[in-house]
């Protein structure tokens, strides 16, 4: 393995205080073949990424399907491997780590939650096994006992209470909404320091779904846990998030302070998307034409900005030339020639 | 027409899936009223019955599910007692329903041409060359190339296929389109398109819609009237501007406070509670009561009626007369 070593590549965000941030990926680049076996097409599922997650930090990762969102997530949690660029854990380059303990350790400190509660628990154990499990491989040095308490402790800590009783129940005695607290509490056990949440409130009903981010807000204020929030609703990525991300095939379109991208949104993008958030409390208001919503090309893309087809400000120069993200207002910046 | 009597008169609708453990009541007295023209919204969270309604008001369903009681009149008939023969004069030409996926409604190894024409050919006798004609009519209609009408469904995108169902249930110009969530595999920016093409199709052509969805804030902006379901009942149902600016079941305030807003000062919100009731075993008195914020001694026990307050009713005791 290469050598860990800084890449001359301009930071986003500032990081703050924090010396070495949890996460930062260095042009993050996942492709994947497509078609039969003699085919040469390439699919460009996350080209270029830089993303920086720091501590105590919720970043939320908006785009709509085929964005490229959830393989960065993938990528993140070592699922697939990056075709190109690198994932900095605290400054160490995480291809490096060979080791089963280490690689254990970085899953444990970065564990995913998943979108589908009813598929990602098994129906046949009950509750406590998979947070026994967890605890079992992932703080080994705990007696049985301590054990038992802490599984208590961390069903209480995700809102399921008494948590005796919640360790005994198998996955169809539960709802969608205590489903997904399980699986927040599986990644608990790990004590991670950054939880990958991959659409984890899309498959529950609306009036449960506010208190699952509720939780991750929690989460985050008591114990001081970074999330990485992938959705395509961005208005539950307002609701908990500090920092957004807005992706468009495969890339990073706009990244800036919540507040700041909503109420300045500089990519054409940013602005179709939050156009198009119905708002029950805004007044009725219905543009006159349709805008017309293709998804966008990925396939062997080639150079040029991916979102010109659609974009109403598009020059030639889109077309010729792929926008890098730069900074138009504090820590706020954006991919587009056209946007100042 | 006449515009005071109305196109589709539910009355009282029962609808109950048999199980092992007894009958379970998924669809519980539902009344309603649909005016020719007319866009009505039904929303609720997965399990509240609003789809098996959709589908009996289109007499789709199929066993262990059945009509128990009640009535569902549209332009005259009875649907409940027609049989196959006669449903077959009056479904797709009539009414048309738009599944809720399209990706498992349509054929994956047959063109859009081909399917629109089996559509076609289903109900009514139509020359070759006119059948071409009315599909390549109807996929314009919906802001589709008629060189699609060669593709097969995967070759289009999802606001595509989408569109292509729409189409597909415009074909004989139906006066009632019953739609199951059509737009809940897309994303916010084809959603809001193919919203507003529904919209535009539906000025022009002047049929009346049923959109059952669980995101209240999608139909906000399109429907006339709104209808809140709740296990298996209708909680409220009004014009629904009213119910949107001021909602008055305990559970439609609770929905309205769940979605997060984009705009305006950020506040914290707690949505509801708790969890949907097992329609096997649901609550005595209010089916709300166990998640209801503002339950009352006899909610437990009396189940409300209807009351009525500026043009809405509400199944709640909060609203008696006299209270």
């Amino acid at each position: 393995m290469a050598l860990e070593r800084e890449a001359p590549i301009v930071e986003p965000a500032a990081v703050g205080a924090q010396a070495e941030p949890i996460i930062r990926t260095v042009g993050l680049t996942r492709h994947f073949h497509v078609g039969g076996q003699f085919s040469r097409r390439t699919l460009h599922a996350v080209d270029d990424v830089n993303l920086t997650i720091g501590a105590n930090e919720i970043v939320a990762l908006v785009g709509e399907s085929g964005s490229g969102k959830s393989t960065v997530a993938r990528l993140l949690a070592r699922v697939y491997k990056p075709t190109r660029g690198q994932i900095l854990y605290r400054g160490r380059t995480v291809a490096a780590v060979r080791s089963r303990k280490a690689r254990l350790d970085y899953a444990a400190r970065v564990p995913m939650v998943f979108q589908d509660p009813y598929g990602s628990l098994s129906p046949v154990y009950r509750v406590s096994h998979g947070v026994m499990r967890a605890l079992k491989l992932h703080r080994p040095e705990l007696s049985a006992k301590a054990r038992d308490q802490e599984a208590q402790r961390i069903l209480s800590s995700v809102g399921l209470t008494p948590p005796r009783e919640f360790l005994d129940k198998y996955p169809f005695e539960l709802s969608g909404g205590q489903r997904q607290r399980i699986g927040f509490a599986h990644a608990l056990a790990c004590r991670p320091e950054l939880i990958l949440a991959d659409e984890p409130v899309s498959m529950l009903d609306v009036s449960v779904r506010i208190g699952v981010l509720n939780l991750m807000a929690e989460l985050r204020r008591k114990e001081g846990i970074s999330f990485l929030y992938i959705t395509h609703d961005i208005a539950s990525a307002r609701y908990v998030a500090d920092r957004l991300v807005v992706m468009y095939a495969g890339q990073i379109a706009e990244s800036g302070p919540t507040e700041d991208v909503l109420a300045h949104p500089k990519h054409p993008y940013t602005q179709l998307l939050l156009s198009a958030v119905p708002d029950p409390r805004a007044p009725v208001s219905l543009p006159a034409a349709s805008e017309v919503a293709e998804p966008p090309r990925v396939i062997d893309p080639g150079e040029g900005c991916r979102f010109r087809f659609r974009c109403p400000y598009a020059i030639e120069r889109c077309s010729v030339e792929t926008p890098l993200l730069r900074q138009l207002r504090p820590a706020h910046e954006a991919a587009c020639h056209v946007a100042k | 027409m006449i515009a005071t009597r109305p196109l589709l008169e539910v009355k009282d609708l029962v609808v109950e899936y048999a199980s092992e453990s007894g009958p379970v009541r998924a669809v519980d007295r539902v009344s309603l009223e649909l005016a020719p023209g007319q866009f009505l919204g039904i929303v609720g969270e997965s399990g509240c019955g609003k789809s098996t309604l959709l589908f009996a008001i289109a007499r789709l369903l199929s066993p262990p599910a059945e009509i128990v009681s009640g009535e569902v009149r549209f332009e005259g008939n009875d649907m409940v007692s027609l049989d196959d023969a006669e449903l077959r004069h009056v479904r797709w030409r009539r009414y048309s329903v738009v599944m809720q996926s399209a990706m498992n409604a349509l054929n994956p190894v047959m063109t859009v041409g081909a399917q629109l024409r089996d559509a076609i050919e289903a109900h009514e006798d139509m020359p070759v060359r006119k059948m071409r004609a009315r599909s390549e009519e109807v996929m314009r209609l919906v802001g589709i190339d008629p060189i699609h009408l060669k593709s097969y469904p995967h070759q289009l995108s999802g606001g595509m296929r989408q569109r292509a169902m729409i189409a597909m249930a415009l074909v004989f110009t139906p006066d009632l389109v019953i739609m199951d969530e059509p737009t809940s595999a897309l994303d916010v920016v084809a959603q809001r398109s193919l919203m507003l093409q529904i919209k535009e199709l539906q000025r022009k052509i002047g049929f009346a819609a049923i959109f059952v969805t669980h995101d209240m804030s999608l139909v906000s902006h399109f429907s006339d009237r709104l209808a809140v379901m709740y296990a298996g009942q209708v909680m409220e149902i009004g014009p629904t501007r009213t119910l949107f600016t001021n909602p008055k079941h305990p559970y439609s305030v609770g929905l309205l406070g769940s979605f997060p807003s984009i705009r305006g000062a950020l506040q914290p919100l707690q949505g509801i509670p708790g969890a949907p009731p097992d329609l096997a075993h649901p609550p005595a008195g209010c089916r709300f009561h166990p998640r209801c914020p503002k339950v009352m001694p006899h909610c437990k026990t009396i189940e409300p009626p209807f009351f009525e307050r500026d043009e809405v009713l509400i199944r709640c005791h909060l609203y008696a007369d006299g209270a």
